[in-house]
């Protein structure tokens, strides 16, 4: 069971969001409709993990993955969860940049009709994994030639990597992909060779979708 | 080539009102019982000494000025001089009333910002201060002129009606009227006074008549002009179209994102819960598989309803600028878009503007040019931003063709910007556009 305070302005998925919750075997500690209400909330309740929104009153703009920012220069080892509306990368790149993606989750509010696999979500981003919505990840990692250093991997790394920047395991992947896991630790050594990522750093599955989240930073 | 704003037809001019002086003056006896004599006297007479200062001290700034204007200084002169052509026009255009009951307004549009150097920037553009700067430049040579001899005319008359008095108060002294005759007495004098109150009326419409002219030179130089007021009402009433287009398109942005949206992510929530329950149950595996399936098809609303939000307005472009949401464009874009944009947050008309006429461009080098490669580069430089989108297509573009480009013409126009296309057939295309900061 996870304790967890969820932030969400429409009063309707805040119910919703709440019920989902509790089914999965969590409890609710609050739930609030504005970025300074979930700051004190937090502040006085200390959760396992942070549910919110990205627009949020008062501005109704990014207020609620401000607030998230926040919260994670506070406590970097608290888990946030991020629900958005926009697949605009830009939101994705300003939550990663910066400190740790250990424990942070961009995922599209779509999501969440997926019930179990956004409480699986859920759990992993407790667990200090980084979740990056599939959505986003397939805008990221599409094909374009232009698209330095990502057009050296070819169709199957790529899919692997998009798979990977979800957040699955080596035994999750391969099942999904009909792959043996040895296949996939093959197509995962060349991913990270072509994109000079350090294979011995940890959390390197999403690693390479966060290198190219951070490149894809606008100057 | 280069797109240009359709014309739009201007309706002719409204004849010019009358002089009120001149009307006055068609009517001789009721004219020259009436103030209007005296009052054209007050206005020339006041007018000559000031025409006179006026033109010393433009003798003085200019001279000075043109002398100057190697060592900087001198430019200064100059544009002190020219600057100051804007309260005299307003002083005048208050002494007018003396002579003509009908206004003549301020014709100088509203400041663009505020403190002096504003106040400079903006009356130095408009032609309205260097029409009162051409006022000011005839007022002493042609208005003082006229206006010292209607007042030495007066004076002379006066001087002539007062003759028996004069001759009365010098005697024994011999009075000379007439060089060479020596008027005997006051009773004799009469006839000098007939000759000024002749001198009078003549006075009387020499003044009118100057007065007038001077009220039909300053409603033309100091008035507002109608076409200039035509174009500003023109250029307003687009500016706050365009605006009340801008709202409403944010207003639908709002409404779709805080309704639909929110509703349809609750559906598919439902849903989710349904087939969660249903799922336990094996004896409705049926009806799991149908609210699967609505589930999907809940997502897909909200696919598309995402990608309708976002085309109405960007999110993105409003929370992180025109770098980022031009980079958004370009990732979902079928054709390789290199970005290159080095800006700050810029005015919110400026940065929505501009995404839009990136945007278009960027489906038109998808749909029409046959393009390899497209890239968008913009800078500020001073307070104008630059943006160019360039394809290596095949060209042609024609942007009278098309409501787009003519319509993004109109837009970048609006905010005093210019939007040009060059497109020779066999490529490439390069559009450019040059919008002003400052708002």
């Amino acid at each position: 069971m996870l304790r967890v305070i969820l932030a969400e302005d429409s009063v309707l998925l805040r119910a919703g969001l709440t019920e989902l919750l509790t089914l999965g075997g969590h409890r609710v500690l609050a739930s609030v409709g504005d970025a300074p209400a979930l700051l004190r909330a937090v502040a006085a309740e200390r959760p396992d993990v942070v549910v919110t929104d990205v627009r949020m009153p008062p501005g109704l703009r990014d207020e609620g993955l401000r607030a998230a920012l926040e919260l994670r220069s506070a406590d970097p080892s608290l888990p946030v969860l991020v629900l958005s509306q926009y697949v605009a990368t830009a939101y994705a790149t300003q939550l990663f940049t910066g400190g740790s993606a250990a424990g942070l989750g961009y995922l599209l509010k779509d999501r969440v009709g997926e019930v179990e696999e956004f409480l699986d979500a859920l759990r992993r981003v407790h667990e200090g994994q980084t979740v990056i919505d599939p959505e986003v990840v397939r805008v990221l990692l599409a094909p374009r030639p232009a698209n330095e250093p990502l057009a050296r991997l070819t169709p199957r790394e790529r899919e692997v990597l998009a798979l990977m920047a979800q957040g699955l395991n080596n035994q999750a992947l391969a099942a999904r992909l009909f792959i043996t896991e040895a296949s996939v630790v093959k197509h995962a050594s060349s991913i990270f060779t072509k994109l000079d990522l350090d294979p011995t750093e940890g959390n390197r599955r999403v690693l390479a979708v966060l290198a190219h989240l951070r490149g894809a930073e606008p100057a | 080539m280069s797109a240009s704003i359709p014309s739009v037809p201007v309706p002719p001019a409204p004849p010019a009102p009358p002089v009120a002086v001149w009307r006055a003056a068609r009517r001789p006896l009721r004219f020259l019982g009436s103030w209007w004599p005296w009052r054209c006297w007050a206005y020339l007479g006041s007018g000559f000494p000031l025409g006179y200062g006026v033109l010393l001290a433009l003798a003085v700034l200019l001279g000075l000025g043109v002398l100057l204007a190697v060592a900087g200084v001198g430019l200064l002169l100059l544009t002190a001089a020219l600057a100051g052509a804007v309260p005299l026009g307003e002083l005048e255009r208050r002494r007018l009333r003396w002579v003509e009951p009908r206004p003549v307004a301020d014709p100088h549009t509203s400041l663009a910002g505020a403190g002096p150097a504003a106040w400079l920037r903006t009356r130095l553009r408009e032609r309205a201060t260097w029409r009162e700067f051409g006022y000011a430049a005839l007022l002493g040579p042609v208005f003082g002129a006229a206006g010292l001899g209607v007042v030495s005319l007066l004076a002379f008359s006066l001087m002539l009606v007062a003759s028996p008095v004069i001759v009365w108060a010098l005697a024994p002294e011999p009075v000379m009227l007439v060089p060479g005759e020596v008027v005997a007495g006051p009773l004799e004098a009469l006839g000098g006074t007939a000759v000024g109150l002749a001198g009078l009326v003549l006075t009387a419409y020499a003044g009118a008549l100057i007065a007038g002219a001077q009220v039909k030179c300053a409603r033309l130089l100091l008035g507002p002009r109608t076409e200039d007021d035509r174009v500003l009402e023109l250029t307003r009433s687009r500016v706050r179209l365009v605006e009340a287009f801008e709202a409403e398109r944010r207003r639908i942005e709002r409404d779709l994102h805080d309704g639909a949206q929110q509703q349809l992510v609750a559906l598919s929530m439902t849903l989710g819960l349904a087939e969660l329950r249903l799922r336990a149950h094996p004896e409705a595996a049926d009806a799991a598989a149908l609210v699967s399936r609505g589930r999907e098809e809940a997502k897909l609303a909200l696919a598309q309803l995402r990608d309708l939000v976002r085309g109405i307005h960007p999110q993105v472009l409003t929370d992180h600028g025109l770098a980022a949401a031009v980079s958004e464009v370009a990732l979902r874009h079928p054709v390789p878009v290199t970005v290159d944009l080095e800006l700050p947050r810029l005015p919110e008309p400026v940065e929505v503007t501009a995404y839009f006429t990136v945007a278009e461009a960027l489906a038109n080098a998808a749909k029409h040019s046959g393009a390899s490669r497209v890239g968008v580069a913009g800078r500020v430089e001073g307070d104008r931003l630059t943006l160019t989108i360039t394809d290596d297509g095949r060209g042609g573009a024609d942007p009278g063709a098309g409501a787009g480009l003519a319509g993004l013409a109109d837009r970048v126009a609006m905010l005093r910007g210019r939007l040009t296309v060059s497109s020779p057939v066999g490529g490439p295309t390069e559009l450019r556009v040059e919008v002003p900061c400052s708002g």
